[in-house]
């Protein structure tokens, strides 16, 4: 999956003199410096028989020169770096990263543009196609640099990436920007050109102006990108405190698989999977003896200070109250947030319902939904329901979403949805004085069970994009650094809640 | 000892200016200082910031580069001594060393020439001369006929008398022209009329002369002292039997394989030799040995201290140039002959810019980077450069001498090979390879040395084997620790020292392989591509050509550039040296050099490069001022082809390649169009 398309194609791209995709995105980057990389398994599963490896296109932050960067580049190398629905969404979500964060966005543009087939899923709707250049063009207006490299074929609304973008490079004799290419000129007009003569870097860079500069090969058009970087002229300015005493947890961070497990009814304490995230697995814990099915406290990660909300069981009331609490606490201090999310919901029953658990389960909600701090979720074990929403779900746009292998994502457990249905149709039957039999149950609960089954996966999840990637546990300590680092690049605002309900 | 006699003429020095450059002049300055003497220097336009110009306690500019307007340049070190109150001038070797016409002028300006006497000087410079004071003070020459009979019988008794084999020469010969060694009586007469007939066609003369010939001879030498109070030593004998283009390359000694009786010999005939000439100071006495008969004859004697004497001081525990002082001073000698006692044995092993491959042709160039063993008591560098400097086309090319000193021949050749291999230079071709095979080489092991050794041990000298992968293999790695540790360097003086993107640990997530190629391009201009897989665990798998290591693990620290690399549970180290374009690596067996491959976008000159390099256009519209070539002209890249008015400026066009001119399409005063053609190649 990580190599890109088939053995074949991969030879083909190569036999050109260009590079794949990765090599592209580590030559760009600062030696040996680490690659946040997002959502590699997007798409996985998800096109019948057709295999879209990671959706044709690799996204993710980098450091060149010195500065983080969003990177996007296109896998020319799977399906002709043609644009699937789910490349769609992952290229703008890669550009919301870069939009929240205010990351300098990189295009390593290789395209094929849409792919037809699926153009009704790609072109009309709001966050579709267009939403690509709309973004290049707000981003921009809001300083944020586009940088476009031209590396192979730009054509029809791809020619707007680089056309777009504030700078661009193009590689000679490689890359190609038409707003139509040779077939359809023909087609249309008669004429006939060679695609070199219509787009290529010759022409557009001295003649026709869409470029700026002028590359030899692949590695040529990287080192004039990190050139162009290192122009910038931008400074990262984090509004917090950096410790300058960062030690490594004082815990083998592979512990963590033998402490999680892969059986989510096992209940596992939140605090040994901190301990293996946290600067010197030092954490001090906010209310310990107060709603203590969630945990909350200030730790560092990578000298950076964080707080942590994290899941110990089910969330009460008081765990509600205790968390909104901790997120104020966290906003007015500008201090990030980080949740790692194993929650099966928010008590049930007549005693939590006549608590008021609702209102106090809102109240952590809005908390949550108005939190400007950057927020970064990790789903170490269930998601379902409320819980989801509580613990910064996508839906509360995190800066970014990361899961667990053995996570499970859904709006309740198979096991709970299946007696709900099954009760449900027992009761109509009862009405009807009829029963139902075993094998009628059956026919119910297992396909319910099996859909649940394979929806909570978190495979399921990532292929169509509702996180950020699946993460090995033990790098979770990396992956939050890095995403944190990437975060700090956008000023903590203010944060101004909505009526809390008392 | 030095507590004897003193001569009443002593005169004190306090002062000494050291005619000389380089390593031999830092060397006097070294013993002067511990003398407690003011030392003047003298430099040339290019050693303005040469190591010896900034040790004196004075420098003095004589003039410009080349040694004749500098070094050479008498009147103005004499006057640089008398302006600068220089009582005595250390010459050094070479340059005004054996000058007969500057000793005068010091004795004439009453300046000490630390040296012998101007006589010595002009009786030993010239061969004949010397070779008749030789004979007549009883020291063995090479036995000869030199006389006007030149009749075939006379000849041949002659050469009876001489002893076979004998060397005919023709009087007036040169270049091997004339010249025919004789093996026996019987075929005397044959040689000689073929000499004759040669010799006739070559310089219009037959005269012969008859010599002892001396098969694989060697070259051994003696050290001997004098004072102005008439005291002689000699202080052992040296061995320079081994040279290339008639120079010396490593010396020794004592002289392996000479027994104590031929040292005395040895050392008794160099002090009659100096007696003969009454001489004063340091001086060597050359002799050639025949290591068949253990027989020895006079060759010529050197009256200056030579650049191989450190041997001579490290296995007889002086300092030759502290004697000079002393003796020039009109002391006494320090020791006298049986306080001379022989300890050790020592190599001096001459480093030099050149390339031995190449016939060992002189180099000059940038020292880029200059490593060196840490000097002792018993490894001695005697150098007068540094990492930085450069090898000047205007001097003598030698960049070092490394003198060691070991208990036994056998070990002090160890030391030797060690120190070599430790004697790491980057930036122009030099012969430390070589040495290192020269003293790797087991008949030079076994001491059974001759002047001919290269030329007959040249096949094992010179092997011909292609780089190793694993030696590319750590060049690489190399590269790569290197890149690593500045990146982390960088990323610890940076605004965010903690941040985690500063981790540079090849780990890439979610299980991305992480790979990069690099392009090494050896001393025979071959290219190499070499693959490198990063492991998440820091360990490397590498492929070089149809070579695949695995799991390697290496550390390198830039300061000793030390690179230490585990294979398969054996770790090497290795001294690996990277420069801008270059990676050397340095192993006990020698080193190996390798371009790191310019990447080709960075070669070309300018990005427009794409402009078709046959058409010659015009770069704005404007007038033609001057058409500089004529149809069927052949220009050549770079020429100017056309002058042209635009916008108040003038441009010249000229030719991008090499090409012959077809057809002008303008004539002078013509209007033309921006990117108009002007001309046409054929």
């Amino acid at each position: 999956m990580n190599e890109g398309g088939d053995q074949k194609s991969r030879q083909r791209h190569t036999s050109k003199g260009k590079l794949l995709v990765r090599q592209r995105v580590n030559e760009l980057l600062d030696p040996f410096s680490p690659f946040l990389e997002l959502s590699p398994l997007a798409a996985h599963d998800c096109y019948d028989n057709e295999v879209v490896n990671s959706a044709a296109i690799v996204t993710g932050i980098g450091r060149i020169c010195g500065q983080e960067c969003m990177i996007v580049a296109n896998d020319a190398t799977v399906k002709a770096g043609t644009y699937y629905p789910l490349t769609v969404k992952k290229h703008l979500r890669a550009q919301e990263i870069a939009q929240q964060n205010r990351l300098p966005t990189i295009y390593l543009v290789d395209s094929g543009g849409a792919n037809l087939p699926h153009q009704s899923d790609i072109f009309p709707d709001v966050n579709h196609f267009g939403r690509i250049f709309y973004n290049e063009a707000v981003m921009s207006s809001e300083g944020i640099p586009q940088i476009a490299v031209v590396m192979g074929s730009c054509t029809a609304g791809g020619a707007y990436v680089p056309a777009m973008a504030d700078e661009n490079v193009i590689v000679r004799r490689q890359g190609t920007i038409f707003l139509a290419g040779p077939p359809l000129v023909k087609a249309a007009t008669g004429e006939t050109v060679s695609s070199e003569e219509l787009g290529g870097a010759d022409m557009h860079c001295s003649t026709s102006g869409v470029t700026d500069y002028y590359a030899h090969n692949d590695r040529h058009a990287l080192q004039i990108t990190r050139n162009i970087v290192s122009n910038l002229n931008r400074q990262k300015k984090a509004d917090i405190t950096v410790s300058a005493d960062v030690a490594e947890p004082k815990y083998a961070l592979d512990d963590i698989y033998g402490i999680v497990g892969t059986d989510l009814k096992k209940p596992f304490d939140v605090r040994e999977v901190i301990a293996r995230v946290v600067d010197g697995s030092h954490f001090d814990e906010f209310k310990a003896q107060y709603g203590s099915s969630l945990v909350t406290g200030f730790a560092r990660l990578y000298g950076y200070p964080i707080g942590i909300v994290a899941n110990n069981g089910v969330l009460f009331s008081e765990s509600a109250l205790k968390g909104s609490h901790f997120i104020q606490l966290c906003c007015q201090r500008k201090i990030p947030l980080i949740f790692l999310q194993n929650i099966t919901g928010f008590m049930i029953g007549r005693e939590a319902e006549s608590s008021g658990i609702a209102k106090h389960g809102a109240k952590m909600v809005t908390a949550v939904a108005c939190a400007q701090v950057p927020k970064l979720t990790v789903i170490i074990g269930g998601s379902y329901g409320a819980g989801n929403y509580g613990m910064c779900g996508r839906a509360y746009s995190p800066r970014f979403l990361y899961m667990w292998p053995n996570a499970r994502i859904s709006v309740m457990g198979g096991e709970q949805a299946s007696d709900v249905l099954t009760t449900i149709t027992r009761d109509q039957k009862l009405r009807e004085n009829k029963t139902l039999t075993p094998e009628e149950e059956k026919a119910i609960r297992d396909p319910i069970l099996a859909k649940f089954e394979a929806e909570g996966s978190p495979y399921y999840s990532s292929a169509r994009l509702w996180d950020d990637g699946i993460i090995d546990p033990t790098d979770t300590r990396r992956v939050l650094g890095l995403s944190l680092s990437a975060a700090l690049n956008a000023r903590i605002p203010d944060t101004k809640f909505g009526v809390f309900r008392m | 000892s030095t507590a004897g006699k003193e001569s009443a003429k002593t005169r004190p020095l306090n002062r000494v200016l050291i005619a000389n450059r380089g390593e031999i002049a830092i060397r006097v300055m070294k013993s002067a200082k511990r003398l407690g003497l003011q030392t003047i220097a003298v430099y040339s336009d290019a050693d303005a910031n040469a190591m010896h110009t900034r040790m004196a306690d004075h420098s003095y500019h004589i003039g410009s580069s080349p040694s004749s307007q500098s070094y050479l340049d008498k009147q103005k070190i004499i006057d640089v001594a008398i302006a600068s109150n220089a009582c005595a001038i250390h010459p050094g070797y070479g340059f005004l060393s054996e000058n007969v016409e500057f000793a005068e002028m010091c004795a004439k300006n009453d300046i000490i020439f630390i040296g012998p006497k101007a006589d010595a000087i002009r009786d030993m410079g010239i061969k004949s001369t010397s070779k008749t004071i030789m004979s007549a003070a009883g020291v063995p020459v090479v036995p000869g006929y030199h006389g006007d009979i030149q009749e075939d019988k006379y000849l041949l008794e002659e050469a009876i008398k001489i002893g076979f084999p004998v060397m005919i020469k023709a009087v007036r010969g040169g270049g091997g022209k004339g010249m025919r060694i004789s093996l026996n009586q019987n075929d005397f007469i044959q040689d000689l009329e073929s000499a004759r007939r040669e010799a006739m066609k070559s310089f219009g003369d037959q005269s012969m002369l008859i010599e002892k010939f001396v098969s694989n001879p060697r070259h051994i030498e003696v050290q001997v002292f004098g004072d102005s109070l008439g005291n002689y030593v000699y202080l052992f004998e040296r061995d320079c039997s081994v040279q290339r283009r008639h120079q010396k390359i490593i010396e020794e000694a004592p002289a392996p394989h000479i027994t104590e009786e031929i040292r005395r010999e040895l050392g008794t005939a160099a002090v009659r030799a100096a007696k003969a000439v009454n001489y004063l100071g340091a001086g060597t006495v050359e002799f050639i040995y025949d290591p068949k008969d253990s027989k020895f004859y006079f060759m010529e004697m050197n009256t200056r201290l030579q650049v191989e004497h450190p041997v001579t001081e490290m296995i007889s525990g002086t300092d030759l140039v502290e004697w000079q002082l002393r003796v020039a001073a009109g002391h006494e000698l320090p020791l006298k002959q049986e306080e001379l006692k022989l300890n050790g044995h020592s190599f001096e092993a001459r480093i030099y810019a050149e390339d031995p491959e190449n016939n060992f042709m002189p180099g000059a160039g940038p020292l880029v980077r200059l490593e060196t063993p840490v000097p002792t008591s018993d490894v001695r560098i005697e150098t007068g450069v540094r990492s930085g400097d450069e090898v000047s086309v205007h001097y003598d090319p030698m960049i070092a001498k490394l003198v060691v000193w070991g208990h036994n021949r056998e070990t002090a050749l160890r030391k030797l090979r060690q120190s070599l291999t430790q004697y790491n230079i980057v930036g122009l071709k030099t012969n430390v390879d070589f040495l290192l095979r020269l003293s790797n080489h087991s008949e030079f092991q076994s001491g059974n040395v001759y002047t001919n050794f290269i030329e007959d041990h040249h096949k094992e000298l010179f092997p011909t084997t292609d780089t190793s992968p694993d030696i590319m293999c750590s060049g690489v790695i190399a590269l790569i620790l290197n890149e690593k540790l500045s990146q982390t360097n960088r990323n610890n003086v940076s605004s965010e020292p903690f941040s985690p993107f500063n981790i540079c640990d090849d780990k890439r997530l979610h299980e991305v392989p992480v790979f990069r190629f690099f392009e090494l391009i050896d001393s025979n201009n071959k290219s190499h591509e070499i693959k490198v897989d990063f492991n998440a665990n820091q360990t490397f798998n590498i492929k070089v050509g149809n070579d695949v290591f695995s799991n390697i693990s290496a550390e390198y620290e830039p300061k000793d550039n030390e690179l230490s690399v585990e294979m398969n549970g054996i770790r090497t180290k290795q001294r690996v040296l990277i420069t801008d374009n270059m990676v050397s690596i340095f192993t006990r067996d020698g080193s190996h050099s390798f371009e790191t491959k310019v990447p080709d976008y960075l070669k070309t000159q300018s990005v427009d490069s794409v402009t078709d390099s046959r058409t010659v256009c015009a770069p704005m519209p404007g007038v033609i001022d001057k058409i500089l070539v004529s149809e069927n002209q052949s220009v050549k890249s770079g020429d100017n082809l056309v002058v042209m008015t635009a916008m108040k400026m003038e441009y010249v066009i000229k030719a991008n390649t090499d090409a012959v001119v077809d057809k002008l399409l303008y004539k002078a005063g013509d209007n033309v169009p921006k990117g108009a053609q002007l001309l046409s190649y054929k």
